[in-house]
């Protein structure tokens, strides 16, 4: 039970030239490139997105802030800003599950596959991509932030290290969703696995003090890692009124982030990568 | 051979594709066309069996395959949010084009294609035949040696697909090698100088458009009738001078194959007229390429006169 092809062109022919393909660094930005004008040039996508930061925080912000305790001085806009510019990464990473589902659905995937280039540059572009539209939702965050009324506690450095922190990890977690996008092959199964994740942004830090939590609920919150990412941010971008919730050093959540997102893109990045190559 | 589950794909396939020619592979949804041309293209790697592309051994070599060959799928994988001529210069980039050949690529397969005057609008925009024309120069940007063509026409209105068909020959007149897959039989009839037919994944017949007419069988003696109750006594002449009697009904019309048609002929006006048949046409033809599939497969192929969904919107 075997079968044998043989597909050859005619001898007789000028040959037409070898395509040697391109190397990885160009063909990952040309693949990036085409994801970041596909973002561009969909204004529904770039709307809705910020719509739908800006929802959120103003929901948290006006609608339930006024019910919820920071459990120390701070304000709770003090508090729930920093919460939501880590938490942001989350939502905006998440846009990667779908596009790479929809990327594998329609065949866009199989064309890269098939060109002489080599086929890591195809989630190596991926996540470039994202990681430049993720570094624009970020700045939106904070631009948002600073509109609620969000004052800078830090220093301008601390600031700029935090969103430096967020960028590392949310690279890392744009691999979750680009494992997410492959495993579910189509956007809408993508999306659903996508949403799986949104529990863990209400289980930490972000939006309310873990302690204010019951147990079980509060143990896990604090092992997450969207909590010591909230408790980094917010530790670099509040000051001295911001560290003195923390039960731990800026520079220990600083730390334990680091790890996380290591730990995230070793599994994940993996994961991806041993879910793309099989065939 | 490819395993899915339990489910064998292409056990038994064996194929040799001569060079220089346009090979179509015909079948049935269903039958491994699609399987096949992904494998061929090493997107998908088969599990027993081998597999040659130029000479290339593509179960080692894949990526030196990729370097021969050019893909244009059955569905559209084109960037719609890129204008053509982005796209096909992204593409060239990939090939392995500097910025300055991949744009100079990118307007010899615009005017390949005809689509120099909507070069630099958004694929959005595009009308689904001309996403089929850009997709199919996506896979010539690189000059590939073999081009691999999976239901290049599927879901087009006639017009695109006498479009596309007149660019596929205009690549076969400049000598690049095509193998495509379709279910059209006039598609494999206009544009392949060899047709491969599979079904469950085998080959149940290979040859050009004619010795596969001739093969599936004899000319055939066809006969019309205005009433449709003649039919049966038609058929009982028919079945007397040749072989495989068919009566099609809902066309008021009768065939059979004969070996010798010409007095066939004679020998079926005759007797009809004897019975007092009135006869609307008589004549004697070629099995078309729907017959010899109903011949070889047992079931009738798709025509194209019931297209699928036209793709993209």
């Amino acid at each position: 039970m075997t079968s044998t092809a043989d597909i050859a062109p005619s001898p007789g022919m000028p040959r037409a030239g070898l395509n040697i393909g391109a190397g990885l660094w160009p063909s990952s930005i040309a693949v990036a490139g085409r994801t970041v004008r596909k973002f561009v040039r969909t204004p529904q996508l770039i709307v809705f997105t910020t719509i739908q930061s800006a929802v959120f925080l103003l929901m948290f912000r006006y609608a339930f802030g006024g019910a919820i305790g920071t459990r120390s001085h701070l304000s709770y806009v003090e508090f729930l800003v920093p919460g939501f510019i880590a938490t942001n990464i989350l939502w905006a990473g998440m846009g990667a599950a779908t596009g790479v589902a929809d990327d594998v659905e329609h065949g866009f995937v199989d064309r890269l596959r098939s060109l002489p280039m080599p086929r890591a540059a195809v989630l190596i572009g991926r996540s470039l991509a994202d990681l430049a539209l993720m570094v624009w939702a970020l700045a939106i965050a904070a631009i948002l932030g600073f509109v609620v009324g969000f004052r800078l506690g830090g220093s301008v450095a601390e600031a700029l290290a935090a969103l430096g922190l967020c960028v590392v990890f949310g690279f890392a977690l744009e691999w979750v969703f680009i494992a997410a996008g492959l495993v579910a092959g189509n956007a809408q199964a993508a999306q659903s696995i996508g949403l799986l994740i949104t529990p863990l942004v209400f289980i930490s830090s972000a939006y309310v003090p873990v302690q204010s939590m019951p147990a079980g609920l509060r143990q896990f919150g604090e092992i997450q890692p969207l909590t010591p990412m909230a408790n980094a941010v917010r530790g670099l971008v509040t000051g001295p009124g911001g560290k003195a919730v923390l039960e731990h050093s800026t520079g220990y959540y600083v730390g334990l982030s680091l790890v996380w997102a290591a730990g995230i893109f070793v599994v994940f990045g993996f994961l991806a990568a041993v879910r793309f190559t099989r065939r | 051979m490819k395993r899915y589950g339990k489910t064998q794909a292409l056990a038994g396939l064996d194929l040799v594709a001569s060079p220089g020619r346009v090979v179509a592979l015909l079948g049935p949804n269903g039958a491994g066309k699609t399987t096949f041309v992904r494998a061929v293209a090493t997107l998908l790697r088969p599990d027993a069996g081998t597999l040659y592309v130029d000479g290339i051994d593509a179960l080692r070599k894949p990526a030196k395959v990729r370097q021969v060959i050019g893909l244009a799928g059955q569905f559209a994988a084109v960037e719609e949010a890129m204008t053509g001529r982005e796209n096909l210069e992204m593409v060239g980039r990939l090939f392995g084009l500097g910025r300055k050949q991949a744009k100079a690529a990118a307007a010899r397969v615009l005017d390949q294609m005809q689509l120099t005057a909507d070069a630099d609008r958004l694929v959005r925009t595009y009308s689904g035949g001309m996403r089929r024309r850009i997709d199919l120069g996506i896979s010539l940007t690189g000059t590939p040696r073999l081009l691999l063509l999976d239901e290049p026409t599927a879901g087009l209105d006639p017009g695109s697909r006498l479009q596309l068909w007149d660019a596929i020959r205009s690549l076969v007149a400049a000598g690049t090698d095509i193998l495509l897959t379709t279910q059209y039989l006039d598609e494999a009839d206009r544009l392949a100088s060899d047709i491969v037919i599979i079904d469950h994944g085998q080959v149940i017949a290979a040859g050009t458009p004619e010795e596969l007419k001739t093969r599936a069988g004899d000319d055939l003696i066809e006969v019309h009738v205005r009433d449709a109750d003649h039919l049966p006594a038609v058929s009982g002449v028919l079945a007397k001078l040749g072989h495989d009697p068919h009566v099609d009904a809902p066309q008021h019309r009768a065939y059979v194959a004969v070996d010798d048609g010409s007095s066939g002929l004679m020998d079926a006006l005759r007797v009809l007229d004897a019975r007092g048949i009135a006869v609307e046409d008589i004549s004697l033809r070629r099995p078309t390429l729907d017959e010899v599939f109903l011949a070889l497969t047992g079931k009738p192929a798709q025509t194209t006169d019931t297209p699928a969904q036209p793709a993209g919107t």
